[in-house]
Parts: C-alpha cells; structure tokens; sequence
C-alpha cells in the first residue's frame, strides 16, 4: 500500500471526566502505535499530562494545550499535518473537529480527516440528520423530535406521550438528559438541556426494553465485520455507561443476533463509516422489534470494552484502516498468522460494571439513569456469569465481596430500591433475594431479565448450602467447587460456613484456602485468543476460572518473571496516573531483561493492552487472586508500589505468606500506613506533624479540641452518609457532623486533627535506594491546606517558597527515607506556614503526582524507582528542579455537571474526576493553558462575585480590582457589594435567592445567561449560606457557566486571564521546553 | 448423574450428564458459534457427530416451539430431529428465559434421546482438536466402562443416508424449478428459495432427477466423507450435462468439486462457526460466512475451466469454486443461513439471476 500521509495530527480527549475516561488514553495510544509502525510523524494535542499518550516515545510531538478549536488551528499552523485523527479522543476531539470543518480550517491548511469523513459524523450526531438517513434505509427509530427551545420541547412531549426522554444533542455520555413523566419535569431538564446545547431532543421513552450494543469495523472497501455484540444486564432507561453489561449477548437467539447484526453492517454502510462505530439497539422483550438508539461514529468506552472482551484492538486497526488499509490486509494481533478480518469468537463471558462514587459528594442524587454518573468501570472475565458478576463486584472496590457474603444493606423499602434504581440495585436485588422475593417478583420491579435472575439466584442458592455447613470441613468437595465456579473466594466461604466469625478474616479465609487446595480444587489459567481455541494465541491475554481442567500455558518458573500489581476500577482518588505508573513499570522490565507480568481488570486503561507486557492476567486484585497467580507464575519478585492504594494494602498479607515484595518492606511500608506508628516514628526523629488523636467518645473529642482549638479535621471511621470527612470550625459544625454523617463509638473512633488555616500544602515526589532519596520534586499547591491534594492546583517547581521552607522539607524527606529504608517510589504531604513544617501524610508508593513531575522534569521517576527495585545500579539524575526554566500546572478536572444535586465545593474529601498538565514560560501562561484544559472560559463581560469570609474578600479585592480594570461589569450579593464599594470597586448588587421578591436576582441573571462567570466562596458550613451559596453554585454548573469556588484559585485564574490572552500563549510542544 | 467424554486417544473429560442418559459415539467436532443451538443441533452436517460448543453458557434462551411450521417445516429449526449424537458444553443453564421459548434444551435432549454433558473444559478438547485433528469419542454416563466395540469409523458411514429424505417433495409454487439434492437440507435454504419465487423439489441424496423438468439445481450440506456419494456426484454430472445453474453448498460444494474432477481433502479439524472469513477471488470483498465442513476442495487439484472462487482467510482452504463458463458454483459456506446472514445475500441472489 502506497503511504498518503507523512504527518498525522491526534487529539486527545484532555483530562478525564465523567463520560469521557481511561478509555481514550488507550485508543488514542493504539493509534499512535498504528501510525508510528507505517512511519507517520504523529503530533498529539492533550493535556492530560498523566496519560500513557502523552509519554515519550508515543507520539514525535506532544501539546499539553486544550483540545479546542482556537488552540488546534495553532498547532495545525505550526505543524502543518498532512492529516488529523477526530475519532480517538472521544467527544471532546470529535466535537473539535467538527468545529474545525464548519470553519473551514482544515481545508485551509489542507489537512485530511483519516478516516470517516465529517460529514458522516454530523450525520449521526445531529439527531434529524440521523434519523432521516436511516429512514431511508428502513431502519427503525425512536421516535424523537429535536427542538430548539423550551416551548418547543412541550409541544413535541405532548405529541409523543409521557414518558419522554429529553436530551441535549452533542452531548457526551447523555449529558443534561433524564425521563420525564410530566411537563413539570419535562420545563426543568430541557431548561438544563438547553444549555449544554442549542438543539434538545424528546424522545418517546421506551423503558423496559433490552439494550444491545454492537461494535462494527467498515475498511474502505466496504468490507464490514462486528467485532463484539453486548448486552445491557439493566434494561433501556439507564444509560449504558451505568449499567452492567455482559458480552457477547445471553438472552438472545441467533435469529436475534443476526438481525440486529445484520441492521448495524446496513447503518455503518449507509452513513459511511470508514474505521469503527458502536451502534446501540432498544429490543423488545417479546418479539423481534427494536429501535436505534444511537450510532457513535468514533472510539467509544463501549469500544474499548469490546477490545478488551475481545482481543481484537478496534483503535489500532481503525487507525490502519484510516491509513487506507483493507481488513484483510491486516493481521490478528493475537495469533499474529490469521487475518484481521474476522469476528471473534467468544468462548468466556465478559461483565462489565460501572464504578461509582456518590459517595464523595455532598447532596448528589443516587439514583442513576438515563445520564451518566459513573467515574470508573471494571471488567471481569470467567466461564459462568456467576463468577463473573461476583468477580465484578469485587473489583468495582466498594467493600463488597461479591454477590453474596456482603455487609447487611439497610434497606427501608426494598419495592422502591429495586423499582428506583441507585448505585446499589445489584445488592438490593441480593438482600431481596435473601428476603424472599422470587425471580417474578424481582423483574417485575427491575425489568432485569430473568436469566440474569436466575443467574443471581444460583449464588445465592449456593450460599444457602454453605451457611448450612459448620466449618469448611463440613463443606462437601462438590459444594465447594460449585461455589468456586460460582465466583465465590475463600472469604465468602469461610464468611458463610462461619469461620469469619470463629478465626477472623485472615485464618478463615486461610482455612478455606488450604482445605480446597488439598481437595485439588485451584483455578486455572485461560487464554483470550479471539477465535474460542480454533487457532493458537501467540499472545499471554489472561484470565482465570474455576470452570476449566488444564491451564492453556506452561509457567517457567525460572526466577526471571515480575509481577506489577496494577490500580484497579478508576475512581475518585486513583486513575489514569497510576496506570502510567504501571505501565513505565513493565517497560522497564522489559527492558532490562525481565518478562513483565501485569494483574488488573481496568477496561479503560493501557496497562491492560496485552501488547504492554509478557503475561496480562486480567482478573481481580483480591489477596486470594493475587496468590494464585504468584503460585502459579513464582515470579522473582512482585511490585506493589506503582498502582495506587489497591496493591499498597496487599503488602502485609502478601509479605507474611513470604512473597518477595521489590523496593520497600512490607513491615516500613505498614509503618507508613498506621497512623500511630507512623506518628511515633515522627516524634522519635524529630519531624513535626500536626496534633491529632483517635477518640471514642463525644467528652474525649471535646476535651482533645479544648487543647487544640478550632478548626480541627475530623475523620471518622465509620460514615453513615456523605463525606468521608471534614473541616469544623465551631461546635456546632462538629456536632451537625458527628450526628448526622458518622457513629462514635469503642468501636468506630474518629481521628480529629488541628486544622492548621492558611498553610500552604507541599508534596514531595521521590525515588529513594535504600534509604538515600536519588531523585526529587517538590511541588506547591496553589490553594492553601483544606482542599485535597487530589484536587488542588499544583505547581512545579514551585513558584512562591522559601528555600528555607525547600530546605527544611529535603532534611526532612531524607530523615523519613532513610528511617524507612525507602526503596522505590515514594511521596510525602507537608504543610508550611511561614518556614515551620508539619508532615501529613506519607506514602510508600508512588502518588498522584508522579507523572507530572516526570514529565515536567523529563526525568522519570518511575523507570528510576524500578530499576532500583530490581536491584540494579543507578546515578543521581544530573539535573534537579532548580534547572528548570518553565513552570508546569496541575490543574483539577470537576464532573459536578453530571452529578445533580451535588454541591460543588473543594473540601478535605476529594471531588475532581481527572486532571490536567500544561506547561508554560512562566506562572500565568501555565496557569491559563491549565484552566483553559479543564473546562474554565474567559469570561466575556459580567461576573458575579460572592466572596465569602472577611478575610476571603480581603483576600480577593486586589482581584477584583483587576477585573474592574481591564473593563469587567462585576455584580455582588450583599456583604459582598458592600465591601467592594467600601474600597472603590465599582459592582452592581444583586440578591440571594434567600432575599425573596428584591431584584435583580442573582439565579435569573445566571439563567437568563448574564453571567459568564461565578465566583463564589463559601464562607463556612452554616445553613443559610449552603442553600444560598449552594443554589448559586449549582446553578453555575447546570447552567455550564464557569465556576471558581477557592479565593487562592481564582486570584490566579483572574491574574492569569487579566494579564494575558488566549492568542499571547506561545504555541510551544513538550520538547520545546528545555 | 456423572458422564464422560472419553476421546479416542484416551483424554476423558468428567462433567455432568444432561439431556438423555444414554451412552454416545461419534466424531468429536468443535463449533465456535456463540449462539443458534437449536439451530446447530438439528444441522444434518453435525449426523454422526459429538459436538462441543466453545461458548459456555448454553441453554440460556430455551428452545422454541416444534408447532410453529411454515411450508409445513419446523419455523425455527434445520430439520426435523436432533442430528447431532451428543452434545458437550461447560456450563448448561438449567433455567432459560426468552419470550419464544416453549421448553428447556434438557427437556427436548431427552425427548430425542440424545446425551449432554456439562461442566467440562471445552476449551481443553477443543484444543485437543485443533492440535491432534478431528477424532472418534463417546460419551459414557455414570461409572460404566467405554464400550470397546470399536465402531466403524466415522468416515466410513453413509451419514447422508440417516438424514436425506426418503422420496421428492415440493415445496412452494413458482414459475421456476428447483431441485434441491437432499445431502441433509437445511430448511432455512428451502425457506430462502421459496421466498424468492421458486418451486422447489427436495430430491433424496442418491434420486436421479435427470427425467424431471427443472431450471436448476442446488445440492446441500449434509454430513460425512463425500468420497462415499458416488452417485451423487454422477447425478450431478447428468446435470451439467443440461448446462443448467447448479450449486453446492457446504459438502455439496465438495461433491460438486468431485464431478468436476477435482480432489478433496479432509480439513484437520474442519471449519465450525459463524465467523468463517472468506474472500472472494480477484477482489477486495471479503464475508464472514457460517460454516460446517470437514472436508475442501483441493485448489491444485480443480481442472481446467473451473476456479476457486473463495478462499478462507483463517487457513487458506478453498471455501468455494465455480466454472469459469458454466453457471455452476459451489461455496463451503451457507449463503441461506439463517444463525449468520450473508453479506446481503448476494450469492444467492446472483444463483437466482442465473436460472
């Protein structure tokens, strides 16, 4: 094939948010892979400085500068790309690259889309376009109207018959959509609707019915395959990135699949897909009808899901196929000898289940639908959907063990849990089952299939059996494996037959353990291989089951093998850095001689692509699973540091069964971990730490604050509800807390802290050997202490410490690395206030952060801190953080627009979903870029200011003053206003939502659009302020108007927009900073 | 109850017995479609045979109603009884739910006396398959002992002659007629001509129907080792005689390829499954095709004027031929297949336009 282009432009999906995750890492870096093997010269546009993308060695050029139409025309100018990929960055890139089309830049600078053309992509993403396309290739629709305002909106309800469903077109993961039952509900969603976009659809809703998905490839030739059916376990009504869903299909007959398949090959033909496209079916329960829901005509999650259930990477061939290669012309990757022109052929079932975290947010609405609220999915592999559903639910990480054996869910209506679907149906419908419901009664409130039902009501049948037994002994062989192919782990069954109770969790699952072992009752290891057996795998694409006899591989046992713990479901706290972390792991073990063994179950992350290391076991990272491969594989050694918190809490289990951890010891990193030995080590050698004390009682907590003062940090054990923790400044606060969100008992006490007031938050990033720290970074959060460093605005080096403050946090670092004997990654939390120091925190893994600073410094501290791990000789990096001429800015990505209800404010508990890099010349620059990247806009004219304390509105006035200088038409709410005007600041006073019948009111100006941007601080937790202050946030963020809620943030946002200009930022890639 | 797939190289796999109680022998084929068991099991090409299912769950959708006819056949089924000798899965769902479902697959297993086994690793005998080649086995219930009457080996067995039709029957009014050489017909290909217009007479597999009037002539898959249809492959040189449209599908392709003068192979573990890439000779097409073969047609063998016309994309066998005159073409694949449609049917349409 003759080679058309020489250089290809990518745009990546920038930080990760909610509907728009890992996912697009791994696409977009398969395509670059893709492009890269055909000798292309790729450039790539992302922010998101954590990404596997954005390393080196992926892409010849990297931008850390938002993915919008105005920055890319800059890159398109400098680099002058021959052609552009839109389809693997999600909504985001797709979104750009219309824009970029419309405007007619990329035929100004003569740059090919590869690929699907553009305007079949507005075919299928402008709902009338959409549908009159497949009208006229007879293939039925929802019925939807698109309407372009409110009115409108009413009238097409009206026609179609509640319940309707309304959505904004545009939208990624079906932002600002929701049922409507009335035109009461219908007035409030297409309002929301509106302002993520001009055209809203209403839809006749069609509840109930069965969601199937299809992933379809189309060459140029117009030689089209499905790569993978799904099916959706809840039915149509919550949104696919909510549900749980099976592939390939269960419920369905072959006449079924055919003809569903049959529709999406004529759809994908007809609009002219060239390269991969998911098409998403309605099909009714009792017959053969369906409807289109949607056709995504690009790399989607569910595209992702389907590459990683089936072998087959759709991103990579749709980029060959963007290339101008025929399928047929390609090869499966996975035997490496027979053509990528096939349909996989399953022979396991994959399940794929949403993480959520509700959780973490204050106010937000449980319930899920038809909008996405999800951070973060796992996806699990096995023979039965017994296993593989309790395998799930293990792996999404919520405490639960499985189906069955969980903790008692207090449920008051059990009807209403399974009718309303939450975060928790799955284990309502268990409780349900426990209660007595029958299969009937269950699809009647859920519409779940009862296939799915039945499924469920195996385990628990099976649990039935082992909770009749006494002890494990009493367990019969048959039951024991039954329940072993169930999914149970040894836990649930030592859980179930008592032994929990009697011996603990350690000795009772150990009993388990040892028992089926002598009973030869072990797992065995399969291989994903595309083609169900039919042809020979030459790729280590792993997983295991009870439901199989004979391992498909052979383990070497040579000593020469290592085992990298990956970092699990996405969530809140840990996501797509930690991937980077492992997968700069593994090639450094690859590259220093070792196989590299991976262990992780995360669909939308690199680490998972089998191409990253010798043996991929996708499959859970529960201490049962974890053994069982070190058992099978005996590796060398095995790495726990480069995957978050997940593996870090296996270091002490895995040290005590004598697995050889790499780096650290497990008994300094339990140092690290517990609380009170960790502090003892602190007061043994002389580093500081902020006052802090477990209590078990109301009177201890009084007394403990009578010595300390207010505000105290107050982290209770035991949450009933809401956020994990949080800052109280009075009495009040700290009683309204302790009642409503936690218990305080003997057995659940509560850590409360001096809360230390505007103190600046320092992290040190580190790699040490044996105790000697060989590489460092120190950087600065922009906010003071208070908000959580996963979502605080970062930079490094940093910009505003004294090298006292620097000097004092090295010596102090190097106590704690050596007193710790550090071996590896490594990273510590520290609070300064004028130059006295205080530690926080300390982890014995690599951080949040590690990324960043790598790729800020371009040392990276990864390959560093595993080569050190494998005992290998390293140097002190030449260069340190003082050599750097440029600054790089973390910033924070917010989903608070998906999440309804929820307050979006910073706190001690952390609410961002992804995050930003960018780098600059100097402070401003980087700041810009970075805000620019997760969402914030440059207001055009008018901003609402509720500034919050007196300190907080001393804190901004030099602020606001700027804003008034450069021409800004400033509005206040009353304390607010008033101060400004007492020092000069000219502002126009408007209400509080409070200040009934006063005008203007704060809230329509924001609905009526007159604000282009909020700042408003909230002053302290007392009620009136939340439901004022609330009511206006939350108003900002559903009306998508920019938001900024910390004074130390918005002072640099304001300074950097107010200084300079989107068009003044310098067009500068990662190389370019030296 | 325990059951055992014993393999004629001595691998036993221990499961479950479902379905009928009743011991089995055959040939151990492997099919990797993930759906269309009741489709799969009354398939005549599967006569004679122990079929293992990759896919694990079966059972999942239950089976339709045998009442539901059209053309007086079965609406849901290949044929009118369980071909298959035995069948063996890893995880049978006890419970089905579907909306056309009138029984369980274990229900209707029992009625046709054919055994089941669940709760082995298919995985591990398919790839005793793909490595060692297709092989006899039976399956055993309970502790009894596997029989040791060697049994005739597969490939010496008329299987055609257990599943053909016993004299002609017309299906469907037309202008135009069809015969169709019953080699153990698939009722959906019948369906699919009628559909379109035809009459057609489904002739049983060793009928001479040079003294019937007709347009064209399809002869269909079926089971076994075509070496054994010699009469077949005569008939089907009387009608080349004519110079009327003929084609073959699945083992009628071979036959077809055998009257042509070309030789065929047997195929070490066949071609099982609704994913079978083909491409179609001198183009840029290429289909994903259902296939059940066990034997090609051998490229190098083909005489002058005939061509291969497909070719697998897995293994490179020959997965269709034609004359490069004449109007006769034969595929491995099922252009009518009801569990994986063809790629707009296109074949199938381009046969009719030759008659």
């Amino acid at each position: 094939m003759e080679k058309k282009f020489n250089k290809v432009l990518l745009l990546g999906s920038g930080a990760l948010k909610i509907g728009e995750a890992g996912e697009f890492d791994y696409s977009g870096s398969q395509a670059l892979k893709a492009l890269r093997e055909e000798g292309i010269s790729t450039v790539l546009i992302n922010p998101n400085i954590a990404t596997v993308q954005t390393s080196e060695g992926v892409a010849d050029k990297i931008y850390f500068l938002p993915v919008t139409p105005f920055f890319v025309e800059k890159v398109i100018e400098k680099e002058r790309p021959d052609g552009i990929l839109l389809a693997f960055g999600g909504q985001t890139a797709l979104n750009c690259g219309v824009k970029l089309y419309e405007s007619g830049v990329l035929e100004k600078y003569n740059v090919q889309v590869l690929g699907t053309p553009v305007q079949a992509i507005i075919d299928t993403e402008d709902r009338e376009l959409f549908n009159r396309k497949l009208e006229e290739i007879d293939v039925k629709i929802i019925k939807s109207e698109a309407v372009e305002n409110i009115e409108d909106a009413r009238a097409a309800a009206e026609r179609l018959g509640y319940p309707v469903i309304i959505r904004a077109a545009y939208a990624l993961g079906g932002l600002g959509s929701g049922f409507c039952d009335n035109e009461e509900e219908l007035n409030k969603l297409a309002e929301k609707a509106f302002s993520f976009s001009p055209q809203v659809l209403v839809e006749k809703s069609l509840k109930g019915w069965k969601e199937i998905e299809y992933e379809v490839v189309r060459d140029a030739y117009d030689n089209c395959i499905t790569v993978c059916n799904m099916e959706n376990f809840d039915p149509l009504g919550i949104h696919t990135g909510e549900s749980i869903v099976v592939a390939p299909t269960q419920t369905l007959t072959a006449s079924e699949c055919n003809k569903l398949r049959e529709l999406a090959i004529r759809i994908v033909r007809h609009v002219g897909i060239v390269g991969e496209c998911n098409v998403q079916f309605a099909f009714d329960t009792e017959s053969e009808d369906y409807r289109v829901i949607e056709v995504n005509a690009r790399l989607s999650r569910s595209s992702a899901l389907a590459s990683k259930a089936t072998g087959f990477p759709l991103a990579f061939v749709a980029a060959k196929i963007g290339c101008g290669y025929g399928l047929f012309e390609l090869k499966n990757s996975v035997t490496k000898d027979t053509a990528a022109f096939f349909e996989p052929a399953i022979d396991y079932i994959v399940c794929k289940i949403p993480r959520w975290d509700l959780g973490k947010f204050r106010g937000v609405d449980r319930e899920i639908g038809s909008a996405m609220k999800s951070v973060g999915e796992v996806m699990s592999i096995g023979r039965t959907f017994e296993e593989v559903i309790q395998k799930g639910l293990r792996m999404i990480g919520q405490g639960m063990h499985g189906f069955v054996e969980n903790k008692e869910l207090e449920i008051a209506d059990i009807d209403k849990a399974l009718r309303e679907p939450t975060d928790k149906r799955i284990f309502v419908i268990s409780k349900a089952m426990r209660a007595g419901y029958t299969i009937d009664q269950i699809h009647e409130l859920t519409k779940i299939d009862r296939w799915f039902l039945q499924k469920l009501q195996n385990i628990m049948n099976t649990s039935k059996e082992l909770h009749a037994c006494k002890g494990v002994a009493e367990v019969p062989a048959e039951l024991l494996r039954k329940a072993k192919v169930q999914g149970f782990t040894d836990f649930q069954v030592s859980r179930a037959v008592g032994l929990e109770e009697q011996l603990g969790v350690d000795e009772g699952l150990m009993a388990v353990r040892n028992r089926r072992k002598e009973l030869g009752i072990t797992p065995v290891v399969k291989q994903i291989d595309t083609l169900a057996g039919e042809y020979p795998a030459q790729t280590n694409y792993l997983y295991l089951t009870y439901a199989g006899t004979e391992h498909d591989i052979e383990f070497a046992r040579d000593d020469k093998s290592i085992i990298v713990l990956g970092s699990g479901a996405y969530r809140i706290g840990s996501s797509v850095e930690f991937d980077w972390c492992g997968v700069q792991a593994l090639n450094t073990i690859r590259k220093e001689g070792y196989r590299s063994v991976m262990i992780n179950y995360n669909p939308e992350t690199v680490s998972t692509d089998y191409d990253m290391c010798d043996r991929l076991f996708f499959d859970e990272l529960t201490f049962e699973r974890v053994m069982d491969v070190i058992e099978l594989e005996c590796p060398m050694g095995v790495i726990v540091s480069t995957g978050g918190q997940i593996p870090n809490n296996l270091a002490m289990s895995l040290d005590r069964m004598g697995v050889r951890l790499l780096g650290t010891q497990a008994k300094y990193i339990d140092n690290a971990e517990d609380r009170d030995k960790f502090s003892a080590m602190l007061d043994r050698i002389g580093v500081d730490q902020p006052e802090w004390s477990a209590l078990t009682s109301m009177d201890d907590i009084n007394a403990f604050i009578d010595k300390v003062g207010f505000p105290v940090l107050v982290r209770p054990s035991y949450v009933l509800s809401g956020a994990a923790m949080n800052v109280c400044s009075n009495q009040e606060e700290l009683e309204r807390f302790l009642n409503l969100a936690a218990n305080v008992s003997k057995k659940h006490p509560v850590v409360v802290s001096r809360f230390i007031e505007n103190a600046k938050e320092v992290e040190m990033d580190a790699v040490a050997k044996d105790g000697e720290i060989i590489a460092y970074a120190i950087s600065e959060h922009i906010e003071f202490a208070g908000v959580h460093s996963g979502d605080a605005t970062i930079q490094f080096p940093p910009q505003k410490l004294y090298v006292e403050t620097m000097r004092r946090i090295k010596r102090i670092s190097r106590k704690i690395a050596k007193e710790l004997n550090i071996s590896g990654p490594f990273n510590i939390q520290f609070l300064a206030r004028d130059n006295d120091i205080k530690v926080i925190e300390c982890n014995l893994r690599a951080s949040r952060s590690f990324p960043f600073v790598s790729k800020v410094l371009k040392i990276n501290f990864i390959e560093l801190a595993t080569k050190i791990m494998l005992g290998l000789p390293v140097e002190k990096p030449a260069k340190n953080l003082f050599d750097l001429d440029y600054v790089g800015i973390k910033a924070s990505q917010f989903s608070f627009n998906r999440l309804q209800k929820a307050d979006p404010v910073l706190g001690v508990d952390m609410a961002s979903t992804g995050e930003v890099g960018c780098i600059g010349d100097d402070t401003s620059v980087a700041v810009l870029e970075s805000m620019l990247s997760v969402g914030q806009r440059i207001p055009e004219k008018n901003i609402l200011l509720s500034t919050g304390s007196a300190k907080q509105k001393a804190a901004m006035l030099d602020a606001a003053k700027l804003l008034q200088s450069k021409g800004y038409k400033l509005f206040a709410t009353g304390g607010t206003s008033r101060y400004l005007t007492e020092n000069g600041v000219e502002n126009t006073l408007v209400y509080w939502p409070s200040e009934e019948g006063m005008q203007p009111q704060a809230l329509d100006m924001l609905h009526r659009k007159e604000i282009d941007m909020v700042v408003n601080l909230p002053k302290n937790l007392t009620t009136g302020e939340l439901s004022n202050g609330y009511k206006i946030r939350r108003a900002a963020v559903d009306l998508n108007i920019p938001l900024l809620t910390n004074a130390r943030l918005a002072e640099a946002f304001i300074n950097a927009f107010c200084g300079l200009t989107a068009s003044d930022i310098p067009i500068k890639s990662w190389d370019e900073f030296k | 109850m325990k059951a055992t797939l014993v393999l004629d190289n001595g691998m036993r796999f221990e499961g479950t017995a479902f379905g009928s109680e009743k011991p089995a022998v055959g040939e151990v084929v492997f099919c990797t479609a993930m759906t269309g068991y009741p489709e799969s099991l009354t398939d005549a090409a599967y006569a004679g045979q122990l079929l293992v299912l990759t896919y694990p769950l079966v059972g999942n959708y239950g089976v339709p109603s045998h009442e539901v006819k059209e053309l007086g056949l079965e609406k849901f089924f290949e044929s009118n009884k369980m071909q298959v000798s035995g069948l063996i899965v890893t995880d049978y769902s006890v419970e089905y739910s579907h909306w056309n479902a009138a029984e369980t697959l274990d229900a209707w297993m029992k009625r046709e006396g054919v055994p089941g086994i669940t709760g082995v690793d298919t995985r591990a005998i398919t790839k005793a398959i793909r490595d060692n080649g297709v092989m006899g086995g039976q399956i055993i219930i309970g502790d009894a002992q596997p029989s040791t009457l060697n049994a005739q080996p597969y490939d010496a067995i008329d299987q055609v002659a257990n599943v053909t039709c016993t004299e002609p029957i017309t299906y469907g009014e037309g202008a135009k007629k069809v015969v169709v050489v019953d080699c153990g017909v698939k009722y959906s290909l019948i369906r699919n001509l009628v559909a379109r217009g035809l009459e057609v007479v489904r002739v049983p597999y060793n009928y001479d129907f040079s003294a019937m009037a007709y347009d064209a002539v399809v002869v269909t898959t079926g089971p076994g080792n075509p070496a054994l249809y010699g009469d077949t492959v005569a008939n089907i040189r009387k009608a080349m005689e004519t110079g009327k449209p003929i084609l073959g599908i699945g083992l009628g392709n071979q036959l077809l390829g055998l009257a042509a003068g070309a030789q065929v192979e047997k195929l070490k573990f066949g071609h099982r499954g609704a994913n079978q890439p083909t491409r179609l000779a001198d183009t840029n097409s290429c289909y994903i095709t259902n296939q059940n073969i066990g034997y090609a047609v051998m490229a190098s063998t083909l005489p002058a004027g005939w061509k291969v016309l497909f070719t697998n994309l897995n293994d490179g066998a020959v997965d269709g031929i034609r004359h490069e005159e004449k109007p006769w073409l034969g595929t491995q694949f099922a252009p009518e297949a009801c569990s994986r449609g063809f790629r707009k049917d296109n074949l199938m349409d381009d046969f009719v336009n030759l008659i």
